[in-house]
C-alpha cells in the first residue's frame, strides 16, 4: 500500500479536528484472558468523544477482544476473564457492580455478519427500546423511525415496516442491525468488522453512514481493511500479539508511524 | 483432457447414476408395496364402521376400532404434552446454558443412550415404576411409556436447533442490555421454532405406531373408556392381538388399522417436510 496517498487522503480532515476532544472511555492496565491465554496484555488508552476510532492489527492480534470488553459481551463464556480497569465516563464497568442493564444501554455493538432478529423490519428496530422504555405506539412509532432514518436506511424500508428483517438485502440488514443498536441512544457503538461481509457498494454507504455517526456517537471499529481505517478513523490504533503497539491520530499514523512494527504491518511487510 | 479418459468418466457417471436410480427405486418399491397391501387387505374394513363402532368381539361380524383410535389419540397426545415441554427447556438448558460443562455434556451423552434405547425396555421401566404401583394397567401409564420415548427426541432436536442459531444472534440481541431468558424466548426460539416443532411431529409419528410400550402399559380394552386410570385400548396393540387371532374379521381390521396407521404417519411426516421447506425458502 502506498503510505502517502493516505497521508493525502487523510491530512485535509485532520486540519479540523479540535486538538483534544474529551475522553469519553479509558482502559487502565487491561489484561483479558481467554482461560489462561493471555489475548490483550496490560492496555493503556483513551478513547476520545465522538471520534471514530479504528482498531487494525493482523488477525489474532487481540483488536475483536478488545472491543468485545467494552460492552462486557465476553461475560456470556464462563472462560474468558476481563483484569483492569474500563472507565466509561470515569465509572469503572469492569466492577461487578456496574449494572449489566445500563452497559449494555450505553454501549451498543454490531457485528460482522449482520444478523436481523427472525421478526419484522419495525420490531428488529423496537425490541431493544421495548425491554428498556415504555412508550404510547406514536412514540415507539417516532423512536423507529428516528434511528432507521440515522442509520439511512428509512427510504428503502418506510413502506414495508412490516415485512421480515430477513427479506432486506446483506447491506440493507447491517444497515437495520446500526438502527437497532442505536435506536436505544448509546454513548459508543462498538463496530466489530462491520464491512467485511458486504459487497463495495454496501461497504461505501456504511462508511458514510460512520461519517455521520460520530456527530452523536463515539465510534470504535475492528478493520481488516486498512484503506477502511484510513478513510473512516480519526484515531487509529495499531495491536500485535497482544499489546497495544502504537495509538494516535489516523494521518499521523499511516504518514509517519513512530514505530517499526506499525510501518510494516501498514505497509503490507506482515499480517 | 484426452477423449478416452472422457469417455472413461461419463461410463463411471453412469453407472453410479444408474446403481443410485436403481437403489432409490429399490427403497421405494417396499414402501409402495407395504402401503398397496395394508389397503388390499384392510379395504373390506374400510368404512364408516371403522371410525364409528367399537371393537368387535370374538366371533361377532362388522365392528370398528373407534375405541382404539380414540386411546391411541389420547395416550399419544398426553406423551407429548408430558414429554415435549420437559423436553423443549432440558435441550434449551443443553444448548443455551450447559456451555460445554461437565453436568451438559454428561446429560447430551445419557439423552444420546435414551433416543436408542429399546421401547421395550421403557415399557418395562414403566411397568415398574407405575404400573406395578397402581396395581393395574392404566392409560396414564401408557401415556408416560410414550412420554419417555417423545422425551430424548425433543431434547435432541432442540438442542440442534438452538445450537443452529448464529452466535451472534445471541450476542446482539445480549448487547441490547436484554437478559439471557428473554433473549431465549422471545429471539432464540422464534428463530429455531420450526425445527422444533418439526421435531415434535416426528416424535408423535414415532409413538402412534409403537406397541411394546403399551402393551406393559396401557394393556388393552374391548370397550369404551375415557377413564385415563383403566386400562385402555389403542391400536398398536389392537392390530397385534387380532392380527394373531383365527377370525377372518378380526384380520381385516387389523390389516385397516395398519393402514389408517401408516396414512397417519405418512401424513404427518409430509406436514414435517412442509415446515422444513417453507422455513427454508423463508430464509434464502
Amino acid at each position: 500500500m502506498n503510505t502517502a496517498s493516505i497521508a493525502l487522503a487523510t491530512s485535509a480532515r485532520d486540519t479540523v479536528l479540535p486538538m483534544t476532544p474529551p475522553v469519553k472511555v479509558s482502559a487502565r492496565g487491561l489484561n483479558f484472558w481467554y482461560d489462561k491465554f493471555l489475548a490483550v496484555k496490560d492496555i493503556h488508552m483513551d478513547i476520545p468523544e465522538k471520534r471514530v476510532t479504528a482498531l487494525i492489527g493482523p488477525s489474532g492480534c487481540g483488536k475483536s477482544t478488545l472491543l468485545r470488553v467494552f460492552n462486557r459481551i465476553y461475560a456470556l463464556y464462563p472462560k474468558q476473564e476481563a483484569k483492569g480497569e474500563v472507565l466509561l465516563d470515569g465509572e469503572n464497568i469492569l466492577d461487578p457492580k456496574y449494572p449489566m442493564n445500563r452497559l449494555r444501554s450505553k454501549v451498543g455493538m454490531v457485528f460482522q455478519k449482520p444478523v436481523p432478529f427472525p421478526m419484522t423490519i419495525f420490531e428488529n428496530v423496537a425490541y431493544g427500546i421495548r425491554h428498556h422504555e415504555r412508550l404510547s405506539k406514536a412514540d415507539m412509532d417516532l423512536r423507529v423511525e428516528q434511528a432507521l432514518r440515522q442509520a439511512a436506511l428509512w427510504d428503502e424500508v418506510k413502506d414495508k415496516q412490516k415485512e421480515s428483517g430477513l427479506s432486506l438485502s446483506g447491506g440493507q440488514q447491517q444497515r437495520l442491525c446500526i438502527a437497532r443498536a442505536i435506536a436505544l441512544k448509546p454513548d459508543v457503538l462498538l463496530l466489530d468488522e462491520p464491512t467485511s461481509a458486504l459487497d463495495p457498494i454496501s461497504t461505501s454507504r456504511i462508511e458514510q453512514l460512520i461519517e455521520e455517526l460520530k456527530q452523536q456517537f463515539t465510534i470504535m471499529i475492528v478493520t481488516h481493511n486498512m484503506q477502511q481505517a484510513a478513510r473512516v478513523s480519526d484515531y487509529t490504533a495499531f495491536m500485535y500479539l497482544g499489546d497495544m503497539v502504537e495509538h494516535g491520530q489516523t494521518a499521523q499514523i499511516f504518514s509517519n508511524p513512530s514505530k517499526q512494527q506499525t510501518e510494516d504491518y501498514i505497509t503490507g511487510r506482515f499480517g | 483432457m484426452s477423449s478416452s479418459l472422457y469417455r472413461a468418466r461419463a461410463a463411471k457417471n453412469f453407472i453410479a447414476q444408474v446403481l443410485a436410480a436403481f437403489a432409490a427405486l429399490f427403497g421405494m418399491f417396499w414402501l409402495v408395496w407395504i402401503m398397496w397391501t395394508t389397503l388390499s387387505m384392510g379395504i373390506s374394513s374400510l368404512n364408516w364402521a371403522l371410525f364409528s363402532e367399537m371393537t368387535p368381539p370374538p366371533g361377532a361380524e362388522g365392528g370398528g376400532m373407534l375405541n382404539a383410535f380414540f386411546g391411541s389419540a389420547l395416550m399419544s397426545l398426553l406423551g407429548i404434552l408430558l414429554g415435549a415441554p420437559i423436553g423443549v427447556l432440558a435441550g434449551t438448558y443443553l444448548a443455551e446454558y450447559s456451555s460445554k460443562s461437565w453436568l451438559g455434556e454428561t446429560v447430551r451423552f445419557v439423552n444420546d443412550i435414551l433416543l436408542s434405547a429399546p421401547s421395550i425396555v421403557l415399557g418395562l421401566f414403566v411397568y415398574t415404576l407405575v404400573v406395578a404401583q397402581m396395581g393395574h394397567f392404566s392409560a396414564l401409564a401408557g401415556a408416560i411409556a410414550l412420554a419417555f420415548i417423545v422425551l430424548p427426541v425433543v431434547v435432541r432436536t432442540t438442542d440442534e436447533m438452538l445450537r443452529l442459531v448464529p452466535v451472534q444472534m445471541r450476542e446482539a440481541a445480549l448487547s441490547l442490555g436484554v437478559p439471557q431468558w428473554k433473549v431465549t424466548m422471545q429471539v432464540l426460539y422464534r428463530s429455531a421454532l420450526p425445527g422444533i416443532v418439526t421435531g415434535i411431529l416426528l416424535a408423535l409419528a414415532r409413538i402412534s405406531g409403537e406397541t411394546a410400550p403399551l402393551l406393559f402399559s396401557a394393556l388393552n380394552n374391548q370397550y369404551w373408556t375415557t377413564d385415563i386410570l383403566s386400562p385402555m385400548a389403542n391400536v398398536p396393540v389392537v392390530i397385534f392381538q387380532y392380527a394373531m387371532s383365527p377370525y377372518e374379521n378380526w384380520h381385516s381390521l387389523a390389516w385397516a388399522g395398519a393402514f389408517v396407521l401408516t396414512m397417519f404417519v405418512l401424513l404427518i411426516s409430509l406436514v414435517a417436510r412442509a415446515i422444513v421447506l417453507r422455513n427454508k425458502m423463508t430464509h434464502d
